[in-house]
């Protein structure tokens, strides 16, 4: 009750309950410099997206052939074609490392929350946390020279040669591995500790009742989990999904170092034809673009920005219908 | 609660739970140890006994096996829960792999650059061999200094205005929705916003070391929000209750009672935000640019950090191309070191100056 009263007269009369008659200048700059702190937030928000919409729009109103890879000879192919395979590949890599990444998250805050010893869960929490603190240029670098070539010599023939008849892993390899497949893998244990801290923590938020009633009943762990701690902490895993994702999608530098990109359509994992991504098209070729090429690329970044936008928004909306 | 054990009577699992002997620790082994031998000749058989290999058939024999035995003498609902334990603690075991390898490749490879000249010689004029990253931790701490020292103090006031005074009002719900658009903000897009801000007072092309800390603070502040704001929300109300009824204005009482109260929470949030960007390449690699030499004036010219020359010393390497290498490798140790030693800080921040009313 308490918290309520405090709340009703904070908003009712503002500083002046708290404060008498004595400190209201105080009072008034305080208040003041917050909520402005606040507008800042607004501000910049409103900024980056009119920003990037001011500096994207000659790239969005130039004449077609000026766009895209031979634009400056005018053989380009306009703004939605090159765009087009980039979302593409932005897209297909992220789905690639969320297909891989959901399971293993929801089995390891399976593995922490319920099946390690209590005593040791937080410290393998702190362990899977330090999988997200790792820079993304290392994880572009590992890939590089470790994962690429280790997949590329000793798992993805294998593939190639007992399941090639499924199209995704038809092809000829990539001998140097930077292929979709790797681009996916290591997406994926980047995003996997955010997935797994989130179904983390509504596992452990499972009615103790719930679960011990299913013991009672005589379910097994796996039964009790299924019947008891899933169902709960489903728009959870969901959320956490969605949340991956958006930070599979806006990944550069890994993708930028590891990924052989070819401006194409392909869903193939193995080959040497890969649709570059977004993020890394733009770390790729900013460095060395000038005049329209940069605007082109902030026009692809705005792209970006929204399908990150949309995916971030949705996955609010999972989480706010969840059952506090 | 809509899935219910009606499926099995309750006559079938006291059957399950009591009639069958559980399997023992030493049959579990016996199993183990069973399969791993069954790895090391099917692995011989597939062409060369390789230790990964040994390992991955073994641990798909034991699941498998531990499966059928179990189902035999425990009954098929144990079973399958053997199998879930073993399939559940192995994801976990997995993926420690590739955490435990890119810290030992770094390591590895970072040891042979991580020299005293690499702490003390810039990259002026060096083409092939030498060199150092002095230039780049300069920069590093620059850029990220400038991107805390703007994003701390916003992040703060914008958490004690939504904690203390906005609640529920239209203001704050609107920027609790907008510090969760930017929390989404790919860096790369932020980097893209710093770019063109700077491209209207500096012309086109302009590359700072204020520009890249801009586009840090955008990815800096909504984390340093979040974090305060769950630290305020802890505070007992009873607290600020007691410095009201005392008479204390309420600006004071949040500098003096809510803030103190909070700070060990506080303080751990802005280390973890800092360890989060001090990492960042790409916006960095639009906003700033790549400089060879010391620059120590962030309003003009590139600069450069730890992590963009990390990933140059892969791309432009250099010749001959291994100096590049080992730069780019000993870049990505140092920025490692940096980074784990910020979340051991934070860590120890949160122990030792948690309140203990919040323990």
């Amino acid at each position: 009750m308490s918290t309520d009263i405090t709340d009703d007269i904070n908003r009712d009369t503002g500083d002046d309950f708290a404060s008498g008659q004595v400190n209201r200048v105080g009072d008034r700059v305080f208040s003041g410099m917050s909520r402005g702190a606040g507008l800042v937030i607004l501000v910049t928000l409103a900024g980056v997206a009119l920003f990037l919409i001011w500096r994207a729009l000659p790239a969005l109103t130039a004449d077609p052939s000026e766009i895209g890879p031979g634009g400056s000879e005018g053989n380009g192919s306009g703004f939605l074609p090159y765009v087009g395979t980039l979302v593409f590949g932005t897209v297909w890599a992220s789905v690639i490392a969320l297909s891989i990444a959901v399971p293993f998250g929801i089995a390891i805050a399976l593995f922490i929350s319920h099946y390690a010893p209590r005593r040791l869960s937080r410290t393998l929490g702190y362990v899977i946390d330090l999988l997200a603190a790792i820079p993304s240029v290392v994880y572009g670098l590992w890939g590089i020279f470790v994962l690429a070539p280790a997949m590329a010599k000793h798992v993805y023939p294998w593939f190639n040669d007992h399941l090639g008849f499924i199209p995704f892993f038809s092809g000829k390899v990539l001998a140097s591995g930077r292929s979709m497949a790797t681009v996916g893998l290591v997406l994926a244990v980047m995003i996997l500790p955010i997935i797994t801290a989130i179904s983390r923590e509504v596992f452990l938020q499972t009615p103790r009742l719930n679960e011990e009633a299913a013991l009672a009943l005589g379910a097994t762990r796996w039964e009790m989990i299924r019947i008891a701690v899933l169902p709960y902490g489903r728009s959870g895993v969901i959320s956490g999904a969605m949340l991956g994702l958006g930070r599979a999608l806006g990944e550069t530098m890994a993708v930028a170092l590891i990924l052989a990109p070819a401006n194409v359509y392909s869903f193939k994992l193995f080959t040497s034809q890969n649709p570059n991504t977004i993020a890394a098209n733009i770390a790729l070729q900013f460095p060395e673009s000038t005049g329209l090429e940069v605007n082109t690329l902030i026009a692809t970044g705005l792209v970006l920005f929204a399908i990150t936008l949309f995916v971030n928004v949705m996955s609010r909306r999972v989480s706010r219908g969840r059952v506090a | 609660m809509s899935v219910s054990v009606a499926h099995l009577t309750s006559d079938e699992m006291v059957a399950h739970h009591f009639d069958s002997p559980p399997l023992a620790r030493r049959a579990t082994a016996a199993i183990a140890g069973a399969s791993m031998v069954i790895a090391v000749v099917l692995s011989a058989l597939m062409g060369g006994v390789a230790p990964a290999r040994v390992l991955a058939i073994g641990a798909v024999v034991y699941a498998l096996s531990i499966y059928v035995v179990s189902r035999r003498v425990e009954g098929r609902r144990r079973g399958f829960d053997r199998l879930v334990t073993t399939l559940v603690t192995g994801a976990f075991l997995l993926v420690t792999i590739p955490l435990v390898s890119v810290i030992w490749t770094t390591i590895d490879r970072g040891s042979a650059r991580f020299d005293s000249a690499f702490f003390t010689e810039t990259m002026r004029g060096v083409v092939g061999a030498g060199g150092g990253a002095k230039h780049a931790i300069i920069g590093t701490l620059i850029i990220t200094g400038l991107a805390a020292l703007m994003s701390v103090p916003i992040g703060i006031l914008v958490a004690i205005y939504l904690v203390e005074y906005g609640r529920r009002n239209r203001l704050s719900s609107m920027i609790t929705t907008m510090v969760d658009v930017m929390t989404g903000i790919p860096s790369i897009v932020a980097g893209l916003f710093a770019y063109s801000l700077f491209a209207v007072f500096q012309g086109p092309g302009a590359r700072s070391g204020l520009a890249g800390a801009v586009a840090l603070t955008v990815l800096m502040t909504p984390v340093v929000v979040r974090a305060t704001e769950e630290m305020l929300r802890l505070v007992p109300n009873d607290l600020r209750e007691a410095a009201f009824a005392l008479g204390v204005p309420k600006w004071k009482t949040i500098v003096k009672v809510v803030l103190p109260t909070a700070i060990g929470g506080i303080l751990t949030g802005i280390t973890l935000a800092i360890a989060r960007v001090i990492g960042e390449t790409a916006p960095l690699l639009i906003a700033c640019g790549l400089a060879q030499d010391t620059n120590l004036n962030p309003l003009s010219g590139r600069m450069t950090t730890l992590p963009v020359m990390s990933y140059y010393g892969y791309v432009a390497p250099g010749f001959p191309p291994e100096a590049g290498y080992d730069r780019g490798w000993a870049a990505a140790l140092v920025l490692i070191i940096i980074v784990l030693a910020l979340f051991t800080v934070a860590r120890v921040i949160a122990k030792v100056l948690q309140p203990k009313g919040l323990r």
